[in-house]
């Protein structure tokens, strides 16, 4: 609950300017809080007097937390292969186990898998618990979460990260439920502070204009979801050597009440604009449908995939797959041209971790050029049929 | 403005434009090009239990008046024109059912109308009989128990669409404008068929067809009211429904305006947006006068005929006039605040200004409304003198 | 078949900006609406219904004002509504939000089946869903994108996947969370909102779910936002100069390595 002291508090109004929620009122000279109140906390920040406070959990079982070490991520394996986010999480762990000097250990369920385990040990993970069983060809949120939740409880990492992916989004909740901890989705961060061990969490919300940064103070294992393709993957040591532990899951943990018939894979289209090193991206600056073309010429001539902001996917100049931002898909390609794309933040949360970014705009106030590495002011369409002109003469 | 709508009319005013922004907006200019019917639309709004707002209850209706269905038709105008004719040509051919037909005929039709299960049609036009409708050639004889219709009828909008025709026929040539009766033709009936689709300039999302009868054989009891009362029947209808007609102009008229005026805010020229610019302030704001005072002159007429179906049709011409030739004015002027860019395709004001004409023609041309006017003043300052 | 359909009431994401200045919310014109993925829930709770007979429940755990949404609902065709509102509830993560919700709905009553939509747009978790699940021991199957069939005990389901889908069926009660394509949500009717006015909503607090009071609200919530800021960008503002040919010169000899 919020607590004002009415003591302390000088009715300067601050707090109700700053509450998004209208849950508090000066009334008679005080600060009077109402049922609207969501406990943000925006307005104990800004109370210069602290006359606000949030009542906070009392900590309990402090002692607990010690027994709880090492770092353990999720490796995901889907047809035949490690997902490309469990190396990304490999990348992450390792420099946050190596912060802690503790181990880093991943767990790897599927079916058939071979060499898998060692891929992970070359890529960063000192012990593997690998289950290789015909249960696991499918994801089934209940068997993926009974044996993760056994190997957690049985190891007792401090933090566990899995991907944010379908299956990472849709079975870990499930995991954290079990385990009675917190769980935060779809990080960007992570850091652990050195003072208390505890994991720094941070994370877009409301659709990616606003960043947050969560802390789960009490309880163990700290567990995260990480966005694909934001952390970086460390370089493969082939020579690494990890244990590789066959952990053996009891019978009764195989069964799984929901039935995966068949997987059917789709298509996403030719160019997956996630995987490229150099994206191309249009907006509504190229005004139709035939204007779109341009892009995908520009694209031909350096090597790229063809992005686009969600204007031009919502024009229908290029299908849904192709988009970028925050209903899009993230990337972070080396190289991004931004072509008539105004900048606006949805977009940019989805290209900003970009290597190098070009931008091409009419507009010299476009929010894209304050991403932008390079920019130029212009008609688009002129700069990029010289540009195009001027790479084929460049690549003979 | 306010014009202090019941809760339950707000209801109605929330339902419609809802459809209208999330439904019809995103599609109308693709069912324009592709001069597609909107069934899906239509299914949405029969969903939404619009298509019973001006049915009596007792048949499955919202029991509402010539002012609720204004309301609906006022969002759906504002979405696209074509789309809400198909809406409205519903009620114009459920119309002389609820105003003439017997009982048995009521419930029989009127509940699928209202839950929209069946679209209504009104088939009155033919090649020589438009505004003169003296001129009708199709003909209904009665052979036994059942009416054999023959003849060709023009422009039938919902022709192909709608399971229930009501249809204008002669009956008796000798007797004039005593000789013509209406009938329920059913989509089913042996020897009903429908011609090829019309190109049109504008309401290209909306059917219309020719309605072929080729001793076309229906049921007796098909006959709507009396023998012979077909043109007073035409008459009320289209008394009745020409608000409905009114309306889509301050609908259509609106949404030019509104496009117009974010149009203005944007571009800029000179340095400035124009809407910084005297002259185009003083034809936007001049486009707003017009919307509004078609607006106050449709609800006001509508809510009059409602409470007096004796005294219609000087109202009912008066609005229909008015706000469709607003429309025509507004849409081009917005065409015009748009420049190039609002005659080219890619904006939707080129499609207003083309959807606009048709409602200065149908259901009786501004012309013939004039003359209704001309008329009734007539008669009135002859009472009065 | 009795669904649940669990909603939330957001603001609307797409308006809400951090002040830079202050780092604060901007509340100014951001409106409240129904969560829109949870519109999508509804929609199918309803077609299911229509199919298959049975009653659809809304519930929502939100502050009183989220009556606004379960009222919408019923509009668009939900037959009772639950809200579930405690000023104790407050600052509830996914944790205590599954905890109360869990407790609020075998309160309700039983039923068959509980649809969720696959997150809200406000923290965009995708944590409910599966969190709930797993307080009430029922199975469930996340992202679902199409019911293909029902016999009765079970559903058939296409659930999405990051490289395609994957059929699976699943044993009721059970629940599920649902992606956008899953259907069309449809528009409030005017018998809806009627009924909508009318109905009087059923309303839980704590003490009536009989929650312990250590798992609800803040001092129930495993996770804690300890800051909010806007995003930074990285980027530095280099823009080039000259003609348009001089530019684009520039450009690919600056960008040589990537060509």
């Amino acid at each position: 609950m919020l607590r004002i002291d009415i003591e302390t508090c000088i009715g300067c109004g601050v707090c109700e300017e700053v509450c998004t929620f209208e849950a508090i009122e000066v009334v008679d000279g005080v600060a009077v809080v109402n049922e609207k109140c969501t406990l943000c906390g925006s307005c104990v920040d800004s109370c210069e007097v602290e006359a606000l406070s949030i009542e906070a959990r009392e900590k309990a079982a402090q002692a607990d937390l010690a027994e709880w070490s090492g770092i353990m991520i999720f490796a995901e394996y889907r047809h035949g292969k490690v997902a490309p986010v469990s190396f990304e999480l490999l990348g992450i762990g390792r420099q946050l186990a190596d912060q802690q000097k503790v181990p880093l250990s991943a767990v790897l369920l599927g079916s058939a898998m071979d060499g898998a385990a060692e891929d992970l040990v070359s890529y960063g993970a000192d012990i593997v618990y690998k289950v290789d069983d015909p249960a696991l060809e499918f994801f089934t949120d209940e068997i993926y979460g009974n044996i993760l939740e056994d190997v957690i409880r049985e190891q007792k990492p401090e933090v566990v990260l899995a991907g944010a992916t379908a299956i990472g989004r849709s079975f870990i909740p499930l995991v954290a439920t079990a385990l009675a901890t917190g769980l935060t989705a779809d990080c960007t961060q992570l850091a652990i502070r050195p003072d208390d061990g505890v994991l720094l969490q941070t994370r877009p919300a409301f659709g990616g204009n606003i960043m947050a940064t969560i802390e789960c103070p009490h309880t163990r294992p700290q567990m995260a979801t990480v966005r694909p393709r934001v952390m970086k993957t460390a370089a493969p040591d082939p020579d690494r050597q990890g244990d590789i532990i066959d952990y053996q899951p009891q019978a009764e943990r195989l069964q799984s009440r929901v039935r995966v018939l068949r997987n059917v894979l789709q298509e996403q289209d030719q160019v997956n604009i996630t995987e490229g090193d150099i994206i191309v991206s249009g907006g509504r600056g190229l005004d139709n449908e035939k204007g779109f073309e341009l892009i995908r010429q520009l694209a031909d001539a350096v090597g790229g995939a063809v992005g686009a902001s969600r204007a031009a996917v919502d024009s229908a100049w290029i299908p849904y797959p192709h988009q970028v931002g925050q209903t899009g898909k993230t990337v972070n390609p080396k190289l991004y041209i931004a072509c008539g794309i105004s900048g606006a933040i949805q977009h940019v949360v989805g290209m900003q971790s970009s290597e190098t970014i070009v931008a091409i705009n009419k507009d010299p106030h476009a929010p894209i050029f304050d991403v932008a590495t390079y920019g130029i002011v212009g008609d688009l369409f002129e700069v990029v049929p010289k540009l195009i002109e001027k790479i084929k003469e460049k690549k003979g | 403005m306010d014009y202090f709508l019941t809760e339950e009319q707000q209801m109605i005013v929330d339902i419609a434009r809802q459809i209208a922004d999330d439904k019809i907006i995103p599609v109308r200019a693709e069912l324009d090009e592709k001069e597609e019917f909107a069934t899906e639309i239509l299914n949405d709004i029969a969903q939404a239990d619009l298509f019973g707002l001006y049915i009596p209850e007792e048949y499955g209706g919202f029991g509402g008046s010539c002012f609720e269905i204004v309301l609906a038709l006022e969002q759906f105008g504002r979405g696209c024109v074509a789309i809400a004719t198909s809406f409205a040509a519903s009620a114009l051919g459920a119309y002389p059912v609820l105003l003439s037909g017997s009982e048995e005929m009521k419930q029989k039709y009127m509940p699928d109308v209202a839950s929209g299960k069946k679209k209504a049609a009104f088939a009155l036009t033919e090649a020589n009989a438009g505004s003169d409708a003296s001129g009708i050639q199709t003909t209904a004889v009665l052979d036994g128990d059942e009416w054999v219709l023959n003849g060709t009828k023009q422009w039938i909008t919902n022709a192909g669409k709608a399971q229930i025709y009501s249809v204008v026929a002669i009956t008796d040539r000798s007797k004039g404008a005593r000789g013509a009766s209406m009938f329920v033709v059913e989509d089913t009936d042996p020897g009903f068929s429908c011609g090829p689709k019309e190109k049109k300039m504008g309401i290209r999302a909306s059917a219309t067809c020719e309605l072929i009868f080729k001793n076309c054989r229906i049921p007796k009891d098909r006959l709507i009211g009396r023998e012979g009362m077909g043109f007073i029947t035409v008459m009320k209808t289209l008394d009745l429904s020409r608000p409905g007609i009114a309306i889509l102009g301050v609908g259509l008229g609106q949404a030019a305006l509104d496009e117009a005026v974010t149009y203005a805010k944007q571009r800029v020229q000179f340095g400035k947006p124009i809407i910084s610019f005297q002259a185009i302030q003083h034809m936007l704001a001049d486009m707003a006068i017009e919307v509004e005072a078609a607006r106050a002159l449709v609800y006001g007429a509508a809510k009059h005929i409602a409470s007096h179906p004796k005294d219609m049709s000087k109202a009912s011409s008066m609005c229909k006039v008015f706000a469709t030739d607003m429309a025509m004015k507004v849409t081009t002027d917005a065409v015009q605040v748009l420049g190039g860019y609002g005659y080219m395709r890619e904006y939707p004001v080129e499609k207003m200004m083309r959807d606009a004409k048709i409602l200065q023609i149908y259901e009786g041309t501004n012309q013939i409304q004039r003359n209704v006017i001309g008329q009734e003043l007539n008669k009135e300052y002859t009472k009065k003198i | 078949m009795n669904i649940i359909v669990c909603i939330k009431q957001v603001p609307d994401a797409k308006d809400v900006r951090l002040d830079p200045k202050t780092n604060t919310m901007a509340r100014e014109g951001v409106e409240s609406i129904m969560n829109p993925f949870d519109r999508h829930a509804l929609e199918e709770a309803v077609r299911l219904k229509e199919q298959h007979g049975g009653t659809v429940t809304v519930v929502s755990m939100g502050p009183p004002q989220a009556e606004t949404v379960l009222r919408e609902a019923v509009a668009c065709g939900a037959d009772e509504a639950v809200l579930v509102s405690d000023r104790a509830f407050a600052g509830a993560d996914t944790w205590a939000t599954t905890y109360t919700l869990g407790k609020a709905i075998v309160k309700n009553g039983p039923f068959d089946l509980i649809i969720c939509g696959k997150q809200a747009i406000d923290g965009d978790t995708a944590q409910v869903g599966p969190g709930l699940a797993k307080r009430l021991n029922i199975p469930y199957v996340s992202y679902v994108r199409k019911i293909t069939g029902f016999d009765g005990g079970a559903l058939s389901l296409q659930r999405l996947m990051d490289d395609g889908y994957d059929e699976v069926e699943i044993p009721l009660p059970g629940l599920l969370t649902v992606v956008k394509e899953i259907n069309e949500p449809r528009v409030p009717s005017l018998k809806g909102k009627m009924k909508a006015k009318s109905l009087s909503l059923k309303t839980l607090n704590a003490e009536d779910i009989g929650a312990d009071p250590d798992s609800i609200g803040l001092p129930g919530s495993t996770t804690q936002v300890v800051k909010v800021f806007s995003p930074e960008f990285k980027g530095e503002r280099a823009m080039l100069e000259g003609t348009v040919d001089e530019q684009v010169e520039q450009l690919v000899n600056k960008l040589g390595t990537y060509l």
